[in-house]
């Protein structure tokens, strides 16, 4: 009894972190294990959109804001278009060899009792209420740090941002001669 | 409760959820009869009447349509994908509703000596918002038409895909340049620096202007870039399977975005609920009712101001639709990816120049874009002959 009253004194924020919690578990899992791959994409769309109401709990506006327009609006439709591009109809082969199975479930328990032991050691330096600026998620305090004390970083990122660009139009580029379609 | 009624005292709760309410049905109720008007405008420009049956002048028109709407079969077909297919048009309507909840739609009103803003929700990145709202708008499109298990639906959902993920670039650019101006993200800050009528951002962006304008009409489906749903090449688009309500929510969707995007078009560049000699209307209603009841009417004057100038906009959806013909589709990417980026860019660097000038920034803006124009014209004049085949004829 004690326990539950103790959930029920929680303040209502907890609720919301629980039940996004949920959400984005639940949409995590279904892009994984729902058997149509544009079922996969809807569930992983799922997915950011918690993750931004998570942001958004976290007071990061811009971070959410930007988690949607970037990954919810235009990476998640290029999927998609390539995914309705592609009929896959029928289930690859791929997935139902034993080796492979057997190989995904080793890697996975790896993966996760590493996650595990890492989150356990790690020293998680306590956020001082005194000293914390609410305001740092937001933009303005965003865009400063990120014009003026990571002014370096954030510029080199762009350059590989655009030779990343410029290599993928080279590649996708018609030759000449070739024909289009 | 006793927290809550505080809370909704000190936050005027009941204030807000009524402008929320009311915003929130003149949005369906404008939509609904958009499609009234739009019937109306393409008469008159094709010499004909136009609806005027139902009611004075065709005025249940819209009425009727819903309940025709309400009545026809319920058809979902046998190998769609049924939830998908349901989903499809809910969040069409869904993510049509939601972006008019930044836009302020007039100044505030005092209450009880509070102020409370006519507008549903002011956060500090407002257009961040709208944008979030509209690159999700397409899903409903894909969603539909890939759920309906039909090519032609299919290949409406992919030309709806592209050509909002292409026009979004350029859209996103020309505002770029709102921002250097303003310095805020926020609807309401952006709408009240524009206060009067030369501080309207369009008389310092005009090009930026041009471009969102083309944009938000590829961004909303209509023609001349209403290619997902060309009758001429894939029977209806990404709609063809869709019957009943369903189809309507799809075609109430597009006024709302119309709304919408008329709304957001009036904020950003045509000065909100801004107009010329505000501050002497003000004035004289200050005198001649009080300050409270005087701020509360300008408030309300404004409103209209900006509603006026929303239904202009529709208006010129309309205009356009009926007077422009289709683009064909290889000539709407090369608008978007060769025409309209690069101009944005352009506007880009003419914004950032001409403040950086030190010069008033109005002059700036348009020396710059005569001297863009001036070198253009020169360039192209002197551009070298290329053989047909490199062009792609």
């Amino acid at each position: 009894m004690e326990y539950f009253k103790n959930i029920l004194s929680l303040p209502p924020i907890y609720y919301t972190f629980a039940i996004l919690s949920v959400l984005t578990l639940f949409g995590a899992l279904g892009t994984v294990m729902s058997r149509n791959p544009v079922h996969s994409v809807i569930y992983m769309i799922v997915t950011f959109f918690s993750l931004s109401a998570h942001y958004i709990l976290l007071n990061a506006q811009f971070l959410a804001a930007v988690n949607i327009i970037v990954y919810a609006g235009a990476i998640m439709v290029l999927f998609l278009f390539v995914i309705m591009f592609l009929n896959m109809k029928q289930e690859s082969e791929e997935m139902k060899k034993d080796k492979i199975i057997i190989t995904a479930v080793i890697t996975a328990v790896i993966l996760g009792g590493i996650l595990i032991i890492f989150l356990r050691r790690a020293e998680r330096e306590p956020v001082n209420p005194l000293t914390y600026n609410s305001q740092s998620g937001m933009i303005e305090v965003l865009g400063k740090s990120l014009y003026g004390e990571y002014l370096l970083p954030f510029e080199l990122i762009s350059i590989l941002l655009l030779v990343a660009m410029a290599g993928a139009v080279m590649l996708g580029k018609r030759e000449a001669g070739e024909r289009h379609f | 409760m006793n927290g809550f009624m505080q809370w909704a005292n000190e936050t005027m709760f009941l204030w807000k959820a009524l402008i929320i309410l009311v915003i929130f049905a003149i949005t369906l109720g404008i939509a609904a009869y958009s499609t009234w008007a739009e019937r109306k405008v393409a008469g008159y420009i094709q010499d004909r009447s136009g609806p005027n049956r139902a009611g004075w002048g065709g005025l249940l028109q819209p009425l009727a349509d819903a309940g025709k709407m309400f009545f026809k079969e319920d058809f979902i077909p046998a190998q769609a994908d049924k939830w998908l297919f349901i989903l499809g048009p809910c969040l069409s309507m869904l993510t049509a509703l939601m972006s008019s909840a930044v836009v302020p739609f007039g100044d505030s009103f005092l209450i009880d000596g509070k102020t409370v803003t006519v507008q549903a929700i002011e956060i500090n990145i407002g257009i961040l918002y709208v944008f979030g709202v509209v690159s999700l708008g397409v899903y409903g499109v894909m969603i539909g038409g890939w759920a309906s298990n039909n090519k032609f639906s299919l290949l409406g959902a992919i030309r709806a895909a592209s050509q909002n993920i292409s026009y979004e670039l350029a859209m996103g650019m020309s505002i770029i340049a709102i921002l250097m101006l303003s310095g805020s993200l926020s609807l309401r800050t952006i709408v009240e620096q524009q206060h009067g009528f030369l501080n309207w951002n369009v008389f310092y962006q005009p090009l930026g202007c041009l471009i969102f304008i083309v944009c938000a009409f590829a961004e909303c489906n209509r023609t001349p870039f209403d290619l997902p749903e060309c009758e001429t090449e894939l029977v209806g688009g990404y709609h063809t399977e869709y019957s009943s309500m369903k189809l309507g929510f799809y075609l109430f969707a597009e006024y709302i975005n119309m709304f919408a995007s008329s709304a957001v078009t009036a904020c950003l560049f045509f000065g909100g609920y801004n107009y010329p000699f505000m501050d002497n209307v003000q004035a004289a209603l200050n005198s001649g009712l009080g300050q409270t009841v005087g701020h509360n009417v300008g408030t309300a004057i404004g409103i209209l101001v900006m509603f006026s100038k929303i239904l202009f906009g529709i208006f010129f959806f309309m205009w356009v639709r009926w007077t422009v013909p289709r683009f064909r589709y290889d000539q709407l990417m090369n608008l978007g990816w060769k025409g309209l980026i690069p101009l944005a860019v352009v506007n880009m660097i003419i914004t950032a120049v001409s403040m950086l000038s030190g010069y008033k920034l109005a002059i700036g803006m348009w020396v710059g874009l005569i001297v863009f124009v001036v070198i253009l014209s020169v360039v192209w004049a002197m551009r070298p002959r290329k053989k047909a085949a490199i062009l792609g004829a």
